[in-house]
This record gives C-alpha cells, sequence and structure tokens, in this order.
C-alpha cells in the first residue's frame, strides 16, 4: 500500500491509502482520519473518510496548503503503529429481497442493464457462479458488511462485505444510470452494497428493501431525533431477510414510533479478524441475539 | 411581513452561504452558487452577508410583498420590474406594500440573487437556511417555492434606498469563461497527450447544469493510462475506488465529458477527477448558462492562492463602497 497525496483545489487535501479496496487500506484510511482529528490541526474544516482514501477540507487562510500536507505526513507514520481496534455497532437491517417496489423500477429501465431479460437479482446470482437467486441471497445475508464510507447523498453507507477476497459478491453498475431508486433499496455496485436514503437516480443492481428509515430530516422517526443521519463509518451491518408481512409489519412500527433498531456496541479487532474470518463474524453476530 | 409567490419561476431555492460540516455524510455544503452576489444583495439591504435570499436561475419569480421593504438583485443580468417598471441591479430598491416584483427574459449570467431586508427567515437546519432538496432540508419546506407560498421575512435593520455596487466591482464570467483548474487527484490516470487537450480545447457548458454539477462537452475524448484495473473499482477506466470528491472536482466519466461538482455536490463516487476548479472560480460557474463556450485554465497552488487573496480583495471593495 502506497499512500498518495493531491490537492483538490486550494481548500482540499486529497489522500489516497491504496488504488486498490481491501479493509487494511480502510483501516489505515480510518486510523489516519482519527489521528487527524485527535491533532486538532489549525485550519482544518472537515475530515471526510471514504473507502480506502479520504479528504481533508481546509481553510487556506489560516494553513498554508504545503503545511497541512506536511502536519498529515507527520501523522502517517504514527498512525500505521496504532491498533487496529475499534469500538463500534453491530446493526441489524431487516430487508424484503425480491420486493415489488425495486421490481417495478428494474423493470421500467431494463434497458439500461447489462442483461434485459433477467432481474437484477438472477444477474447477480449468474455473474457470481451461484446456483439461483436463493443462493446469491443467502451470500448477501449470511455474512456482515463493514460500512467503510457514508456518503454520496445524504446518509447512504457504503458497505463491504467482511470475507475473504475471493467470496466477495461483485455485481457491475448498470450500463447506464438509472434516473430512479425508490427510497430505501439495497443496492449493489462493484464489491459495494449500499443502502439509498433517499429516492432518486441510481446505477447500483437493485436487490431489495429495507422499511427501517435511514434520513430523516424532519427528525421525527424515534431513533434519528437526536442526529438525522443513522450510519456512522465502522459500523457494521447485518442483513436479515424477511418476508412482505414482516415487512408491513415493521412499516407500521416505523410509522407509530415503535420501532428499534436492534443493534449492539461491539469493539472490533481487525487482527482477529483477518486470524479467523468466519469464527471472528459468528462472534460479532452473537452480540445480536 | 411575508412575501407570497406569484409565480415561482424555474427553480427558485432559499440559499445562503450554506451549511458546511456534514459532506462526511452526504449532506453538501449548498448555499448560493455565486456567493459574491449573495454577499452583495445583502450589504446592499442591510442585512449579514450570510442572510437567506433567494436564489433564481434562467428565469426570475414573481413575488408581492406584504409590507414595504427594500430589496436588491444581483448575479445575472436579468431585467427588473417593480409593478412592471424597469429597475436598475445590484442596487438597493424602495418596495411598497402590495407591489410585485417580476422579471423579464435573462440577458446574460444564469442566477439571480434576491435579497429583502431582514432576510429569508425559514428555520434554520444543521446550521444553515439553504435549500437541498434532494434530502429534503432546509430552505422553504425542503424544497424550491411554489406559487401560493408565503415567505417569512426576518426584522430589518436600517438602510438606504438607492445605494449600488459600482459596476468595476460585479464579478461576471468573460466569452469565452475561463475556468482556473489545478492538476491533480486522478491527472496521471491520463496520458500527456490528453493532459494538454484538455486545457486547449474548446468545451462548452451541456444542458446537464445544475447546482451539483455542470457538464461539458465539444472537447476531445481523453486517453487513459493503461492499467489493471485496481480490485473493487469497476471495470471502466474511468473507475476508481468510490472516493470523495472534492467541491470543484472535474470527474469524466468514460473520459467523455467533464462534470464540475457544485454546491449541491454529491460528496463521493467512483469516478476518476482530473482536477479542481480553484475557490476563487467557483462563483462564475453559478453564472453559466448552457452552451457557454468554457475554457480550463491550468494553474498552480501559489496562483489558485493568489486569485483568491484577489476574490478577497474584490468582496473588501464591495464592502467599502456599501458602507
Amino acid at each position: 500500500m502506497t499512500t498518495r497525496y493531491s490537492f483538490g483545489g486550494d481548500e482540499h487535501l486529497f489522500v489516497e491509502c491504496d488504488e486498490a479496496m481491501s479493509l487494511d487500506a480502510f483501516f489505515k484510511s480510518l486510523s489516519m482520519t482519527n489521528a487527524i482529528r485527535d491533532a486538532g490541526i489549525k485550519g482544518v474544516t472537515e475530515i471526510c473518510p471514504a473507502n480506502a482514501s479520504f479528504q481533508i477540507k481546509f481553510d487556506p487562510d489560516l494553513i498554508k496548503p504545503n503545511d497541512i500536507l506536511k502536519e498529515v505526513q507527520g501523522i502517517e507514520s504514527a498512525a500505521a503503529k496504532t491498533e487496529p481496534v475499534i469500538r463500534t455497532r453491530i446493526i441489524e437491517i431487516p430487508v424484503f429481497y425480491q420486493d415489488p417496489w425495486t421490481y417495478e423500477t428494474l423493470m421500467r429501465f431494463r434497458e439500461r442493464h447489462q442483461d434485459p431479460t433477467a432481474t437484477d437479482l438472477e444477474y447477480a446470482a449468474r455473474v457470481n457462479g451461484l446456483a439461483d437467486v436463493d443462493a446469491f441471497i443467502k451470500a448477501h445475508s449470511d455474512s456482515p458488511w463493514f460500512v467503510s464510507m457514508v456518503g454520496f447523498v445524504a446518509g447512504l453507507p457504503f458497505m463491504y462485505q467482511m470475507v475473504e477476497r475471493q467470496k466477495q459478491l461483485e455485481v457491475p453498475k448498470y450500463l447506464r444510470p438509472r434516473t430512479d431508486t425508490p427510497k430505501l433499496t439495497i443496492g449493489h455496485g462493484g464489491c459495494f452494497s449500499c443502502i439509498y436514503s433517499v429516492r432518486g437516480a441510481g446505477g447500483y443492481q437493485m436487490f431489495g428493501i429495507t422499511p427501517m428509515p435511514i434520513f430523516d430530516p424532519e427528525q421525527s422517526i424515534s431513533y434519528l431525533r437526536d442526529f438525522m443521519v443513522f450510519f456512522r463509518p465502522g459500523d457494521i451491518v447485518k442483513f436479515k431477510p424477511i418476508k412482505q408481512d414482516e415487512y408491513d409489519h415493521a412499516l407500521g412500527e416505523v410509522a407509530s414510533g415503535r420501532f428499534a433498531p436492534l443493534m449492539r456496541d461491539v469493539t472490533f479487532d481487525f487482527r482477529d479478524f483477518q486470524k479467523d474470518m468466519t469464527g471472528y463474524n459468528a462472534k460479532l453476530e452473537g452480540a445480536l441475539a | 411581513m411575508t412575501i407570497k409567490v406569484l409565480h415561482p419561476g424555474l427553480s427558485t431555492t432559499v440559499q445562503d452561504l450554506g451549511r458546511p460540516g456534514y459532506f462526511h455524510l452526504g449532506i453538501p455544503v449548498g448555499g448560493a452558487m455565486d456567493r459574491l452576489a449573495l454577499r452583495a444583495a445583502n450589504l446592499l439591504v442591510g442585512n449579514d452577508e450570510g442572510a437567506a435570499c433567494l436564489e433564481a436561475v434562467f428565469i426570475g419569480p414573481q413575488l408581492e410583498f406584504t409590507a414595504p421593504t427594500r430589496i436588491a438583485v444581483t448575479g445575472a443580468e436579468m431585467p427588473i420590474k417593480l409593478d412592471g417598471v424597469e429597475q436598475p441591479g445590484w442596487t438597493a430598491l424602495e418596495v411598497k406594500a402590495g407591489q410585485v416584483l417580476s422579471f423579464d427574459y435573462l440577458k446574460s449570467g444564469a442566477r439571480i440573487i434576491i435579497a429583502v431586508a431582514g432576510g429569508i427567515d425559514v428555520p434554520l437546519a444543521l446550521g444553515s437556511r439553504s435549500t437541498y432538496p434532494i434530502g429534503a432540508l432546509g430552505g422553504f419546506k425542503g424544497r424550491p417555492i411554489a406559487a401560493g407560498d408565503e415567505l417569512p421575512v426576518g426584522a430589518a435593520a436600517s438602510g438606504k434606498a438607492g445605494v449600488s455596487v459600482p459596476e468595476a466591482l460585479r464579478r461576471k464570467p468573460g466569452h469565452p469563461a475561463e475556468l482556473r483548474v489545478l492538476p491533480g487527484l486522478y491527472w496521471h490516470r491520463i496520458l500527456p497527450e490528453s493532459q494538454a487537450s484538455f486545457f486547449a480545447d474548446q468545451w462548452k457548458v451541456a444542458p446537464e447544469a445544475d447546482r451539483m454539477g455542470y457538464r461539458f462537452r465539444g472537447g476531445q475524448a481523453l486517453k487513459f493510462v493503461a492499467r489493471e484495473q485496481p480490485f473493487g473499482a469497476g471495470s471502466d477506466p474511468s473507475n476508481i475506488v468510490d472516493s470523495c470528491y472534492p467541491y470543484g472536482s472535474i470527474q469524466v466519466p468514460g473520459g467523455k465529458e467533464p462534470i464540475i461538482l457544485h454546491r449541491d455536490a454529491v460528496s463521493g463516487g467512483g469516478y476518476f477527477m482530473v482536477g479542481t476548479v480553484i475557490s476563487a472560480d467557483m462563483d462564475l460557474i453559478g453564472q453559466l448558462q448552457p452552451n457557454m463556450p468554457t475554457r480550463f485554465v491550468e494553474i498552480d497552488m501559489d496562483g489558485a492562492l493568489a486569485a483568491r487573496a484577489d476574490r478577497k480583495a474584490l468582496l473588501q471593495k464591495i464592502r467599502a463602497a456599501l458602507a
């Protein structure tokens, strides 16, 4: 992994921890952004972590671009020595896979898809060498996912599957982006899954929908009253397949203010995870039981 | 007092200087596309420079004022009328109760800023009154204004009508427009011949140009340095592992049409970027119409900082002229 620094105009420093996505690159980015936050560098106005890179917004009237570059480069070696351990949350996200709303949408945009004769799930199963849609849903929901970035639009989580690279589900994005995606669609592009926080354009394959809002500008949803965005980088997500009756029930619970996301605080140790991913994931998921 | 919206224009939103601090969660800074125009409009009517105004693009709204006040319209050149009588731009105007503000066709530029003494008094959302329509956040009910809306106005400070911003201090794009760009980010992904053509070619603004981003056409497609795509990046040579996008960054999906991200930018994604428009020139983009010929001009960091200082000096001159 080679760290690459570049300026985005006179107000942003862009730091690429690695060209390729990996949890190593994500942890390097996370430890550097944490160290930069702790350092309280004058003139830093915002720190934006991404999957394998991050960006610092600064005020060049308060700190010279070359000075902030030197400060951040100085933090790189120190950050490399920090323990890859984070205090975070594991959250169960109920997903109604093969729901009628994403189905209606994907049929509307079939001519923009690689395989107009199949659904997104059928296509995803095939390109991943899986027997059928059920096998794909099982692979998607059997292992947890790391929130490696929050963004694109308000509160949208990018999630990276916590399995060996050869087991990771990979699906190309649509050939041309759609102009519509239902709110709370579970999407997938490249190696990343996402949850569309708002309705709008999108290029990721669509697999299902969750009843659990993750962005609420009104802050009326019970668990979004303190802050309108649910996800944070470092969150761990476990998808739970649900049927339509459970989906409808959950929607009712959300509307009446009774829905509470199933989530627990956990400590995640990247070294232990790398030693035995399956065993470590089982332990993490145990916190949800 | 309130402002009654008789006609909303094409897309008119409440904007101030934006909500910095939430881009790491995908919520962009927002705020006026042409910030200098917003600051000037507020200064003209005696507001704080960052008070909330209306920003209208291409077509002006029709507004009725329920009480006497002062207003100012800055930014694009779009003939201003009060009860049908033409009024000067960049000037503090006295408005009587019941008078109607309307506009003729746009002559040059793209966006006007309408300031009213006391500012548009919608509730703060994450520290700003700016409208972020995708997130239904801020502004008037999280959306562009519509006919029948009644916009609340805050308490006005004192001020006097008739003062104006001298012509020489009104900043407008040239023809062709020139946007200064600091190469960087993934600049190394394209061949030297494409690095040269990007700056040599004349581009023009595409119809897909809004607060989120401005697309350009007409230049040669960029050619990529050959490589095996990194894991997670996607198969197209213009793809990268999804990263943050700086404000002003220029992504070129497929190497074809550059897109400059603006105030309502998406915060990240999977397209490589060739560089970033410098902070001093961001306001100019907000005044570009579709089909406007545009050149990208290479600049280094020292040049970017000098341009930033020039722009600050211009703002100081406007402040001094209106003090």
